[in-house]
């Protein structure tokens, strides 16, 4: 068991965890941050999406002794309020089904328009493969995707 | 106007919530009750009531939805239903889901996509008997007839008068008034909210990332835990060595019981870890089996004498041994896991003087009754709260992972949450089961389709046909029949439950018989319904004017056998009471064939939320497309072989095609739409591919087979 210090959603946390204990699991276990969520635990369904400086990566493979001072945004922190464009655009698009998947595909779309504002149909082929929907909403993400980005770049 | 009795099935109970609105429950039980009552104010008196619905002085409407949502959006469309008859304000209608209550609700489950076609009538009703009793409240405080009044977008309005009141200011007021001997439903040509795309009621809560689900449930004090269950069926535990694993830190206990050894503990990284230490031998109980046994098994079988007889129509041996020509095929599907994206996962508290239990399950009532068999007590004593669920698929059906987490609390004392990883999930039973069937046809010299046999051989597979569907009734010799091999291997019902797989065969087999009959594939189905129609074969059990109708508007919308540079494929097929047919289109990009795109026409009668059917349509496709293509569950030595994301393919973002959903608009009450755009897709697409090629697919999934090598898929190939 190690403390560790951790910057999730522009706050302090300080928690004890074993070094290799992935991200995914403080987050949930012990921070009570549930929104980040588990599906395949080894890094092929993207279910446990979360920002680390930005970038879109796994937090079940991701051990907590290597997050240091890097910023985590996890779903919860996207927005104060559920209003970042791209959860607007997933609502008005209507994109989940039983949503379980939805926060790690939202948070690798954020990422990917963070990045690239205006990405093209196969940029976001190539960002989006890697997230699992197993209700099939593929092409609602593609369409909401495509949404956030006009009200982003306006 | 429709105008139905409420006096004689339903039996309607009213009374003041502690908060001084309206609350209405409703009885939807089919016994003769004893009219309608009316409950004296105060009383929150809830036996007898089926679902319910409240109005708040402050103008809330609380609708509480009873089914397990998992995806199939009952829980935006229950109360769209509600709303419409009550002709409440949509912004204002709060939707909470209900606990398991058998005496409240009736059919509280989620399965063989039925919610909605069971509980239409009902929540019509129960929308327009508050909308009749607002009303009457209205007539009564202004002194007028209720006949001048309407009711609009959560008022009651006196328009000649030209004054309104809201609904939360008639409540407490409604309650008074007695109860209607029949209501009158609106005429569908007056929705405002049935048929529209309202968005799903939880999507802010699940796009802010709010536990929601099962797997999110969180209590004070309580322990988790993983079970280790033997990973090949057939096998036992003979002993386990639990020393290793209890001593890593923040494990609580390890214990078996009956062919579980649990590891429990304060947090999940933990008992990960210590799960891997656990020392554990098995010893056989029951056959262990493999893949390559059960293909030589399926062989044996389909060339066995004895077999169930499901359906018999005139004499098939005469109308074979006629025959100018006979057709005969083989199609063989492997077991599928369902793979919900939240993995099992119950949380029980068993404490002596009763039981708690929350969490994602599509059967509460069943999973109630057998936790209360297990522990020996009553299911009154038992609460069932129901989470979110991610996802289904027809493995939520099964009450094993609540039972479990009940055991694991009764022995443990604690309140505790099981949770299955994924391999746990895909390793763990309950699989679409592996199936292997042989379709036969006769065609005369015309090319008519005289003679029909199908026999399925299926390994816990139930009866592997269906026997009384198309093209049943349009032949006149015909036989069905099954063998079922009974195996350690658990299976259960998988989305569209053994049709996802039959519906393929059958399609690409009908395609291939046309072919052979020298008819436009489109166009023989149609003659075989006309047929149907002009002089049925036995029984009937599917209406052939709403299959040929999708047949058609498929065909005109994909502009069938018009389209330059496009190979199409044909399927359709009848599930659940709903009728949905497709027409897949490959392109040859490079030199190699693309799946481009799927058009779908769907007949579920009315459809409630036009959001909600079309991503069920599409998400149905997706999920039909995505097992036929890489869905492969293989055994060796009792063993799933695949057991995460890494070697069991689902389909991704990339592989989707575009898909075109449109529904046929007919005014039938709605016949239900979970299942019924899976079935045909696999059939669409590979009658498409061997427009394409020249090659047929013969078994699934398609990616294994040596002839679609080079295939690709996806919309922006
Ligand atoms: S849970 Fe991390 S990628 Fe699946
Ligand atoms: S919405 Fe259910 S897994 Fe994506």
């Amino acid at each position: 068991m190690a403390n560790y210090q951790l910057l999730i959603n522009g706050k302090k946390y300080q928690t004890e965890a074993d070094p290799d204990t992935p991200l995914l699991w403080v987050l949930r276990d012990n921070l009570g941050l549930l929104g980040t969520k588990y599906g395949c635990g080894i890094a092929q369904c993207g279910a446990c999406t979360v920002h680390l400086n930005g970038l879109a990566v796994r937090s079940c493979t991701l051990p907590v002794s290597t997050v240091g001072t890097k910023k985590v945004t996890t779903i919860e922190g996207l927005s104060a309020d559920g209003t970042h464009p791209v959860q607007q655009a997933w609502d008005e698009v209507d994109v989940p089904q039983c949503g379980y998947c939805q926060a790690g595909q939202i948070m690798t779309a954020a990422a990917l328009l963070a990045k690239n504002p205006k990405p093209s149909s196969q940029e976001i082929d190539t960002a989006m493969n890697g997230n699992l929907c197993r209700c099939g909403t593929y092409h609602r993400i593609q369409e909401a995707i495509v949404l956030a980005s006009s009200k982003i770049s306006k | 106007m429709e105008t139905i009795r409420t006096s004689r099935r339903d039996f309607i109970k009213l009374s003041v919530a502690a908060g001084g609105g309206l609350v209405l429950g409703f009885n939807w039980s089919d016994t003769e009750a004893a009219g309608i009552a009316l409950v004296p104010a105060g009383a929150s008196d809830a036996v007898n009531f089926n679902s319910y619905l409240a109005i708040s002085p402050n103008d809330i409407v609380t609708i509480f939805s009873p089914n397990p949502e998992l995806g199939q959006n009952i829980k935006t469309s229950f109360p769209m239903i509600v709303a419409e008859e009550l002709e409440a304000d949509w912004s204002k209608v709060n939707v909470v889901q209900a606990a398991l209550d058998t005496k409240k609700f009736e059919r509280q489950l989620t399965g063989g996509s039925g919610a909605i076609p069971h509980s239409w009538e009902r929540l019509r009703k129960a929308g327009a008997t508050a909308k009749y009793l607002l009303i009457e409240a209205a007539a009564k405080r202004w002194g007028v007839s209720s006949a001048t009044l309407v009711a609009e977008n959560g008022r009651v309005w006196d328009k000649a008068n030209n004054r309104s009141l809201t609904f939360g200011e008639l409540a407490s007021e409604a309650s008074q008034i007695s109860l209607p001997a029949e209501v009158k439903l609106k005429d569908r040509k007056d929705f405002k909210i049935i048929g529209k795309p309202i968005r799903n009621v939880d999507n802010q809560a699940m796009l802010s990332g709010k536990p929601l689900y099962g797997l999110d449930f969180y209590r004070e004090g309580m322990l988790t835990a993983m079970i280790q269950r033997p990973r090949s069926f057939g096998m036992k535990v003979k002993s386990f060595d639990g020393t290793a694993a209890k001593a890593v830190p923040g494990i609580v206990d390890v214990i078996q019981f009956k062919n579980n050894v649990a590891v429990i503990g304060k947090n999940t990284w933990s008992i990960i870890k210590a799960r891997k230490l656990l020392k554990i031998e098995y010893e056989k109980e029951a056959a262990i089996e493999s893949t390559p046994d059960h293909d030589a098994l399926f062989r044996k079988l389909l060339d066995a004498k004895e077999a169930t007889v499901r359906r018999k129509d005139g004499d098939v041996d005469t109308a074979f041994s006629g025959a100018a020509k006979v057709i005969k095929r083989e199609y063989q599907c492997p077991f599928l896991p369902h793979n919900p994206m939240e993995p099992m996962n119950f949380f029980a508290h068993v404490r002596p003087d009763g039981v708690e239990l929350v969490g994602p399950s599509q059967t509460p009532d069943m999973a109630r009754n057998e936790v209360a068999k297990l522990l020996g007590i009553a299911p009154d004593k038992i609460t069932l709260e129901l989470t979110r669920l991610g996802g289904g698929f027809g493995r939520r059906l099964k009450a094993d992972y609540v039972v479990e987490a009940a055991e694991l609390s009764s022995l443990v004392k604690a309140p505790v949450k099981v949770i299955w990883t994924r391999e746990d999930d895909m390793g763990g039973g309950s699989y679409r089961p592996a199936v292997r069937y042989r379709f036969e046809a006769a065609l005369d010299k015309d090319g008519n389709l005289i003679g029909y046999k199908l026999r399925g051989v299926g390994i816990n597979s139930g009866n592997p046909t269906r026997e009384h569907n198309f093209p049943s009734g349009a032949v006149d010799h015909l036989l069905i029949d099954s063998i079922e091999h009974q195996s350690p291997i658990t299976t259960g019902a998988w989305r569209a439950p053994i049709t996802n797989f039959l519906a393929f065969a059958e399609q690409a087999f009908l395609d291939e018989v046309a072919v052979e009959a020298k008819k436009d594939p489109v166009q023989f189905r149609l003659d075989l319904l006309d047929r149907g129609k002009k002089s049925p074969v036995g029984e009937i059990r599917y209406d052939i004017d709403r299959m040929k109708t999708v047949i058609q508007l498929a065909a005109e919308k994909a502009q069938w056998g018009k389209k330059k540079n496009v190979a199409q494929g044909f399927s359709v097929y009848f599930s659940h009471r709903s009728y949905v047919a497709q027409v897949a289109e490959v392109e040859i990009k490079g030199g190699k064939p693309a799946v481009k795109r799927i058009i779908a026409a769907s007949d579920c009668g009315i459809v409630v939320n036009k959001s909600g059917a079309e991503q069920q349509v599409r998400g149905g496709i997706v999920d039909g497309m995505g097992h036929a293509f890489f869905g492969n569950l293989t055994f060796k030595d009792g063993a799933a072989e695949q057991l995460n994301f890494n070697s069991f393919r689902l389909i991704r973002f990339k592989e989707v095609p575009e898909i075109d959903v449109h529904f046929v608009d007919n005014g039938i009450d709605p016949t239900g739409l979970g299942e019924p755009a899976l079935p045909p897709t696999g059939g669409a697409i590979a009658n498409a591919l061997f427009k394409a090629t020249g090659k047929r697919l013969y078994n699934q999934p398609f990616n294994k087979q040596p002839d679609l090598e080079g295939v690709s898929l996806g919309r922006s190939i």
